[in-house]
């Protein structure tokens, strides 16, 4: 049983100094189609294992895979909104290795002929310099078609993978899930913000494909995937282009399954390999894995070049040719570039920068777009899901989806502050009422009788009776202290059990003792 | 009718169980007393199914009998080449990796089978995984050539074409990826068919080279043949490499046999040297005849089919290296656990299962496959093998602009004896350098019986070709060919052939 051992690693700004980095990142998404790529099981997640399978995707002998052309259309569309070129003819190939979660032994996949090929995704990063951001262009190499493997559990041992284990168990419903990988190029002069254009990357990539509506992109369901490559090279003498160091030897790490583990991983990976590289060691060419716990990488298997996965075109598939007719086709369905769009809707709601920022990284725009929609006001929209929502989403450790709050509920409540008929807090209640399943915001606020009192009368006799109990703040008011009136603000609405109008008792308050 | 309901043929079962004259039940039980009589000499059935083949039976009389409209082969029993994967009833692929395997599907030309009301009435032996010229390399022990007990039936196919030559069964079925239905019909005198690439769904069967693969009809006469072709060819959704188009209209080729008119290319480079004289001289005789019916005969050059047998090859233990990756143990099949291993691993377990699960013709392709796939070497052997298959294609199309059918003898060789060739692969390859052309390239291909050699007085094969999607000529010409040469030899060539004699009996 081998025991894992601590690196070495270098504090990071310090190997930056010394050492510039460069990434590839492969990302795959599993497709949201109904079906496998090649049979016509099922693709529900979290099934009883092994209930959607069949002859083809179990890799029974004599079964044949039929090729979904669903699947070849997301891919298309795919490639088309990474603004790659689309190949008029590629073909599938067999990735030959054994593994026990992989029933044919091979991996049907595409090799040297890729559906989509060139393109790009440009994603916003923290300026190098100042507070602001700026556009980074991910140049992609490739986006190619292949199927998922079915899924191991290693069961015994200390690692949880195969080694060690007493047995192992496979479910194969995973087994055929139609698969796009898309692959980047080596990705250079990111520099100390490599780690951060890592993550930038696959989030605007994640909202690529949830716009395309071609996958759940849901990174803990394992349906978007992200293995990053790192290598470190030493950085260029002065007055010496850095492109003109050779690459370093890179890794491959694995299991990184949320955005902010792609960001600690490339963090993590850089400052192990410039410890590696101070002792005069060699980066080994290995796959890593990540651990979100302990926030290291280990070692996994050792990739040599030896490594021969024995391509050949699958012969039991005929060739994928899109017509120009049918790319034109799909072409028009893609919905507007996410950067397009962010920038148009920054503008519409009048949010900051930052404001943007901060609901991008909630992943709210969507909800947000609804809830203004539905009729609320660009600022409550924003406050409720960003602020109320995700506050209590973290507090709790859900999901904001997971509350049962409409955009529609959101903009009730909204106008249900703006008639004047709650309050902040009040709302807040509302709020409460409608997360615990009461019903929808008016609904709630009838039921909990929460109503703000309209009625100046009501309001004026409370503050009479506020300010000749508390004589001497009144007096402090009255010798030109505005902001003592806050104390007696909270009085009054404590007299009226919160369901008053806090602004107009500060008129009348500043009126009386003015 | 023959009085001896097995030596009738599929057309004449088919037309005694449609006036009555005959049951299903009677037929099959006929059948299987034939086996029971013969089968422990020839060894052509890896499983009989009679419990199974009676129950069809039974059914196809009872929806007779009710007026129900039924196919013309409704009734008829068949074998199957256990490369097919049946339902409920093993298939083994001669291998013993897939020993006590119980498929739990039908491939489609099985269900096509079964849909027609065809009995089954068992799987038929082959070289293990269809490699082989023989059948010796079935795990099962071979099958012997019903002329000649001594001797091979061919291969891979020998099961099916002993089955019947024997009269085990009126119909087969076979699979061809280099020849392995047409060279067994040549060496036992029967008829065998390979019908275009994409003819006949290979969805179920069992894939040993998926480019090259193709099942067809194993049969006595070239009339059966198209009966069985059209039952079993046609589109299928579930084989992306189906032709979707209807089956060529080889029942009508068949019955009108007509020759007039049809430019013949003789195949220069497939015949003479190296082809044994008693073959020679059957084709020639053949050719002849076809001329003397009105046939225009022309010769053709195909100079690329030189490099055929050394394309195929590569392309076939490239495919099938992956194509038998997944018989591994970890999911059905042969599993052995490694000796003097404590907690073996699973890959100790995958690797210990097909070191004990695969014979050695078997291993050795695989060997070579994984080599020529091998990164640097791809080019040298597989993307070059690709570039003769599409000269070879180009040939094909060349000659076919000189001739509408194409012909030559089936093998090199009469049915040689049993051991001859085990220790020398490349002679047993060389048995298939006749018909491995038309895999490259996808068209199909007939073998019916010339005649029997006279150095030997054993059966002959002349092959016919057609263009892709063109099957229904290979039954004009051969359905012609068969006539004149059972005229002339007074009867049909299997009648020749020495009675066997129940063993123990
Ligand atoms: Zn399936």
């Amino acid at each position: 049983m081998a025991t894992a051992v601590t690196e070495d690693v270098v504090d990071y700004d310090e190997a930056l100094e010394r050492y510039d980095p460069v990434m590839g990142l492969e990302v795959h998404v599993e497709l949201n189609t109904a079906t496998k790529m090649f049979c016509g099981c099922a693709t529900e997640f979290g099934a009883e294992p092994n209930s959607q399978v069949c002859p083809v995707c179990l890799g029974l002998p004599g079964a044949l895979p039929v090729v979904n052309a669903k699947a070849v259309e997301s891919a298309i569309r795919i490639g088309l909104a990474l603004s790659c070129q689309i190949a008029p003819w590629c073909r599938f190939a067999r990735k030959n290795y054994f593994y026990p979660d992989m029933p044919k032994n091979f991996q049907t996949s595409q090799y040297d002929e890729p559906i989509a090929f060139e393109g790009h995704l440009d994603v916003e990063v923290p300026a190098a310099i100042g507070d602001g951001t700026e556009i980074f262009r991910v140049e992609i190499e490739r986006a190619h078609m292949e199927e998922d493997t079915g899924k191991s559990l290693h069961v015994g041992g200390a690692t949880g993978r195969i080694h060690g284990a007493e047995y192992s168990l496979v479910d194969y419903n995973r087994a055929g899930i139609p698969l796009i990988e898309i692959v980047t190029k080596p990705l250079t002069g990111a520099g100390k913000r490599a780690p951060e254009v890592a993550k930038a990357y696959v989030a605007a990539l994640r909202d690529l494909l949830r716009a395309l509506g071609v996958s759940d992109v849901k990174m803990e369901q394992g349906s978007l995937r992200c293995d990053a490559n790192v290598s470190l090279r030493p950085r260029a003498a002065a007055g010496s282009e850095q492109e003109t160091v050779p690459l370093g030897t890179r890794t491959e790490t694995k299991n990184v399954n949320s955005l902010r583990s792609v960001e600690r991983a490339v963090r993590y990976e850089i400052s192990r390999q410039a410890a590696v590289l101070d002792r005069g060691d060699r980066v080994t060419q290995e796959t890593r894995h990540w651990h979100e716990d302990t926030g290291v990488t280990t070692s996994g298997r050792e990739k040599s070049d030896a490594e021969d996965y024995r391509y050949f075109p699958e012969p039991d598939l005929v060739p994928v040719a899109p017509t120009p007719e049918t790319v034109e086709r799909l072409r028009a369905t893609l919905p507007e570039p996410p950067s397009q769009r962010r920038r148009r809707l920054q503008q519409d709601w009048g949010y900051s920068d930052l404001e943007m920022r901060d609901v991008m990284n909630a992943g709210a725009v969507e909800l947000i777009e609804e809830t203004v929609a539905a009729g609320a006001t660009p600022a409550a929209a924003r406050k409720w899901w960003t602020g109320e929502l995700a506050r209590r989403a973290n507090a709790e450790g859900r999901a904001v989806e997971d509350f049962g709050v409409t955009p529609a509920h959101i903009a009730e409540l909204d106008g249900l502050v703006r008639s004047g008929r709650l309050n902040d807090s009040m709302a807040r209640q509302v709020l409460d009422g409608v997360v615990a399943g009461e019903g929808g915001p008016t609904e709630v606020a009838d039921a909990r009788g929460l109503e703000l009192v309209q009625d100046d009368g009501a309001l004026e006799a409370a503050v009479d009776k506020v300010i000749a109990a508390n004589a001497d703040v009144a007096q402090k008011v009255r010798d030109g202290k505005v902001q003592a009136a806050g104390a007696l603000i909270g009085q009054v609405m404590k007299e009226l059990r919160g369901q008053a109008d806090a602004g107009r008792a500060r008129e009348l308050i500043l009126a009386k003792l003015g | 009718m023959n009085s001896d309901i097995t030596r009738s043929s599929a057309a004449e079962l088919a037309h005694a169980l449609d006036s009555r004259e005959v049951s299903s039940v009677e037929v099959v039980q006929a059948h299987l007393d034939r086996i029971a009589a013969v089968d422990a000499d020839v060894h052509a059935y890896l499983h009989v199914d009679a419990q199974g083949a009676l129950e069809a039976a039974r059914e196809v009389d009872q929806r007779r009998a009710a007026g129900e409209e039924l196919h013309v082969l409704a009734g008829v029993p068949i074998a199957v080449k256990d490369v097919m994967v049946t339902k409920g009833m093993p298939t083994t692929c001669g291998s013993k990796i897939l020993q006590g395997w119980m498929p739990p599907y039908d491939s489609t030309v099985v269900a096509r089978l079964r849909a027609t009301g065809m009995p089954m009435l068992g799987k038929t032996n082959m070289d293990e995984f269809a490699m082989g010229s023989s059948t010796e390399h079935s795990a099962y022990g071979p099958t012997h050539n019903p002329w000649d007990l001594s001797r091979i039936p061919g291969g891979s196919g020998g099961g099916s074409s002993a089955v019947v030559a024997a009269y085990e069964a009126p119909l087969a079925i076979g699979t061809d990826t280099g020849g392995s239905i047409r060279q067994p019909a040549a060496v036992t005198g029967t008829v065998g068919v390979k019908p275009t690439y994409g003819g006949v769904s290979r969805y179920g069967l069992v894939a040993l080279a998926s480019s090259l693969d193709q099942a067809g009809p194993v049969t006595r006469t070239v009339l059966d043949a198209a009966l069985l072709h059209s039952v079993i060819g046609g589109h299928d959704p579930m084989d992306s490499t189906s032709i979707d188009a209807p089956v060529p209209a080889v029942v009508e080729a068949a019955r009108r046999a007509e020759v007039r008119g049809l430019r013949v290319g003789i195949i220069k480079e497939l015949g003479g040297q190296g082809y044994q004289a008693g073959v020679q001289a059957r084709f020639e005789e053949s050719v002849q005849l076809l001329q003397d019916a009105g046939a225009e005969v022309v010769e053709v050059s195909c100079p690329s089919f030189d490099y055929a047998l050394a394309a195929y090859y590569l392309i076939l233990p490239s495919e099938a290296s992956s194509n038998l990756a997944k018989f591994d143990a970890m999911r059905y099949g042969l599993r052995v656990l490694p000796e003097g291993v404590r907690d073996p691993s699973a890959e100790e377990v995958m690797a210990a299962t097909r070191d004990a699960g695969f014979g050695d013709e078997v291993k050795r392709r695989i060997i070579l496959g994984t080599y020529a796939l091998s990164s640097g070497y791809y080019d040298a052997y597989y993307g070059q093998a690709q570039k003769v298959r599409r000269l070879i294609a180009d040939d094909f199309v060349t000659a076919f602009g000189q001739a509408d059918v194409l012909l030559s003898p089936t093998s090199p060789t009469t049915a040689f004896k049993l051991g001859d060739k085990l220790d020398d692969p490349m002679s047993m390859y060389l048995q298939d350098v006749a018909t491995i052309p038309a895999n490259l390239a996808g068209v199909p291909g007939m073998s019916l019986p010339s005649g029997l050699a006279d150095e030997d007085g054993l059966p002959t094969g002349i092959q016919i070709l057609a263009p892709a999607t063109q099957d229904q000529r290979l039954y004009g010409v051969g359905a012609a060919l068969e006539k004149m040469l059972t005229e002339r030899w007074g009867g049909p060539l299997l009648s020749r052939a020495p009675e066997l004699t129940a063993k123990g009996a």
